[in-house]
């Protein structure tokens, strides 16, 4: 197991060096927008100041030296935005907790209430129950964020007045508050997620159902209730999990741009969605470097997971 | 005569499906005795393993439609509750099943398989069920029991898993055992070592077993009475000796016909039952085997009964319209018993 543990978490730092490298080649180097030097230097630059900001920036040093220094930069909080001139490093902490409490928030959500229909509409395959709740998830899952985001904003809290508007409340400052401006981007961002998750966890345990094991463990005498739990659910939740795993690190990375973009929650998605607007490198270079590193330390961690649960990965 | 262990009768399991209702099981009746071992033979969709299953409930379900009765020590199995019918699974009736490699759940260790259902019927602590997994382990002639509980079905050789299993099956001691082709998955020394096991258990525990299987050395091997069934009836059954000396119904010729020998022509064509069973959507009307039965005549569209047609004994019941004496040269093939070959036109 810990060979395991050991061989995945290299794996892991090569997999982070690729894709950084990847990324600061797609975004600084083969610049849609041309060259660095000329977007910083602006439209009214002349060649002799172009070639003076190049040389300061280091521009024109060679590919690897560029990468080591902007990942340097990065790294060490001292990267600045060319167009906005703020701290990168600073925008992404100011972000970071309003981020996390929303997909923290809604990771927990959405995995349990896909848990809980999924293995509902399972049990009740082929039922009444079981209609209602394929209906029910085609509608979550075609629903984008940033129409049901809208809707709930205009009923549910501009005319019933129930949640706030917009925006994001430190839990520091009022725990109360914090939670009540959650509710409405909570659900949000968990319905398509639901309806996807609760649709393929009742695909997997319709097929546990047909194991032998699951047979035998009837035939042992085991109550419905045991069989379903222990038998069916450990095995059919391993899809749910991997999903899910690298769905809460993409949204923990500024994934979530559309549903922070219509909450108003200022966090690092709508920090990307603002980066793009201005065409700021350096901030999608830092975020989508933060995504990665989510996605790939998740993935990770949930291959230990699959190791726990499933003894015969251990071998491999 | 008191009533015997295992009492079924006309029993049918029907399931409704999209093409129409499959028969899987249709009017079958047999009896086990405390400490017999009851051979079920017949080809794969003959409806050996549906009979099984169906007594633990497990063909139970929406779609199913079961009737007849089948009595365990008196007590009615079919109408019982699901409740009532879970404290008779794995206790009263216990089944081990086909293939060794999935029946196991991969993802616990094998001794918590075996307490899981000791604990479910019995009280005992986690110890005291331990305990008794190592016991039975040993029993059932796994090494070293006590280290390999805490292994893993996959760190298992099919043998020592179906060992795993029958252990299992064991451990609350059953009345009745219904052992689901337990040897087809194995190899052959594996397989001897197997029926040894179940050998001991009938003569150390008195328990009735039920043997479904297609393999005729097994039923040899083990079998004190033998059921032969063909497209969900049953159309002979009597002692081993009886079946195997004196078989009245063709299809049973067919399927002792079909056993290769070491010395026989390798040169010619394995004797084989020509045609395929029938459909169990759409049956032929009388006789099943009729179909395939070179002996065939008019008569054999009208359904034979299950009853004794030999003289002598009493308890040898066949379905075929034949005339005793008449079958007894039929199924003479080159002096040995066997399905002559189809008259072709």
């Amino acid at each position: 197991m810990a060979r395991f543990v050991i061989r995945r978490l290299i794996t892991m730092v090569l997999m982070l060096i690729v894709i950084s490298f990847v990324t600061f080649l797609l975004f600084i180097v083969a610049l849609p927008g041309g060259n660095p030097a000329a977007l910083i230097a602006g439209r009214l630059a002349t060649p002799a100041e172009v070639h003076l900001i190049s040389v300061r920036y280091g521009f024109d040093k060679p590919i690897w030296v560029q990468y080591v220094r902007t990942m340097a930069n990065l790294f060490d909080g001292s990267a600045y935005s060319y167009q906005e001139g703020f701290n990168v490093m600073g925008a992404i902490t100011r972000g970071a907790p309003a981020t996390l409490s929303l997909s923290i928030g809604a990771g927990v959500f959405w995995l349990l209430s896909s848990i809980g229909l999924g293995t509902l509409a399972a049990v009740r395959s082929g039922r009444y129950t079981d209609r209602v709740l394929t209906v029910l998830s085609m509608v979550g899952v075609s629903m984008p964020p940033f129409l049901l985001g809208a809707v709930l904003i205009y009923y549910v809290s501009y005319k019933a007045g129930v949640l706030p508007i917009n925006g994001y409340i430190s839990f520091t400052v009022s725990p109360w508050q914090w939670f009540r401006h959650l509710i409405g981007p909570w659900i949000t961002l968990s319905v398509l997620f639901i309806g996807f998750y609760s649709r393929v966890l009742r695909g997997s345990i319709l097929d546990a159902q047909g194991e032998d094991y699951v047979r035998t463990a009837r035939a042992k005498g085991l109550s419905e209730r045991r069989v379903l739990v222990r038998h069916i659910l450990r095995m059919s939740l391993l899809p749910i999990i991997s999903l899910w795993g690298l769905d809460i690190a993409q949204v923990i990375g500024g994934g979530a741009i559309l549903t922070e973009s219509v909450w108003g929650l200022h966090g690092i998605g709508q920090l990307a969605f603002n980066a793009i607007g201005a065409f700021d490198t350096v901030t999608l270079l830092a975020i989508v470097l933060l995504t990665a590193i989510c996605v790939v330390v998740m993935s990770a961690l949930v291959d230990i997971l699959y190791a726990v649960l499933d003894p015969r990965i251990r071998l491999g | 005569m008191s009533e015997p262990l295992l009492q079924i009768e006309d029993l049918a399991v029907r399931f409704r499906t999209d093409e129409g209702a499959v028969r899987a099981v249709d009017g079958v009746s047999l009896s086990v005795e405390r400490g017999e071992v009851v051979a079920v033979v017949g080809e794969s969709g003959s409806g050996k393993s549906v009979t099984g299953m169906t007594l633990m409930g497990l063909t139970r379900g929406p779609n199913a439609e079961i009737s007849g009765s089948a009595r365990l020590d008196g007590r009615e199995l079919l109408t019982m509750s699901n409740r009532e019918l879970r404290a008779v699974r794995g206790n009263d009736i216990a089944m081990v099943f086909q293939d060794p490699m999935s029946s196991l759940n991969p993802v616990y260790r094998v001794g918590d398989q075996i307490v899981e259902q000791i604990r479910t019927h019995q009280q005992l602590s986690r110890q005291q069920a331990m305990a008794r997994a190592v016991e039975l382990m040993e029993r059932v002639g796994v090494p070293r029991a006590a280290e390999r509980l805490r292994s893993y079905p996959h760190e298992f050789s099919g043998g020592m898993r179906q060992r795993v299993m029958i252990a299992m099956a064991l451990s609350c001691s059953p009345k009745l055992l219904i052992a689901d082709e337990p040897t087809t998955a194995l190899d052959v020394t594996i397989q001897a070592q197997i029926l040894e096991e179940l050998r001991q258990l009938r003569s150390e525990t008195n328990a009735g077993i039920i043997l479904v299987t297609h393999d005729l050395a097994v039923v040899a091997d083990i079998a004190d009475r033998v059921v032969v069934m063909y497209s969900g009836r049953v159309v002979e059954q009597g002692t081993l000796d009886e079946l195997f000396y004196d078989p009245q119904h063709p299809y049973t010729w067919g399927l002792l016909g079909s056993i290769t020998r070491v010395d026989s022509d390798r040169s010619a064509r394995l004797p084989a039952i020509d045609g395929m069973p029938p459909s169990l959507l759409a049956p032929p009307p009388g006789c099943h085997f009729q179909p395939r039965c070179p002996h065939a005549f008019e008569r054999c569209g009208e359904v034979p009964e299950l009853s004794p047609r030999t003289p002598d004994s009493p308890g040898h019941l066949d379905r075929c319209w034949l005339e005793v004496e008449r079958k007894r040269t039929l199924r003479l093939v080159d002096g040995q018993i066997g399905l002559a070959a189809p008259v072709r036109a």
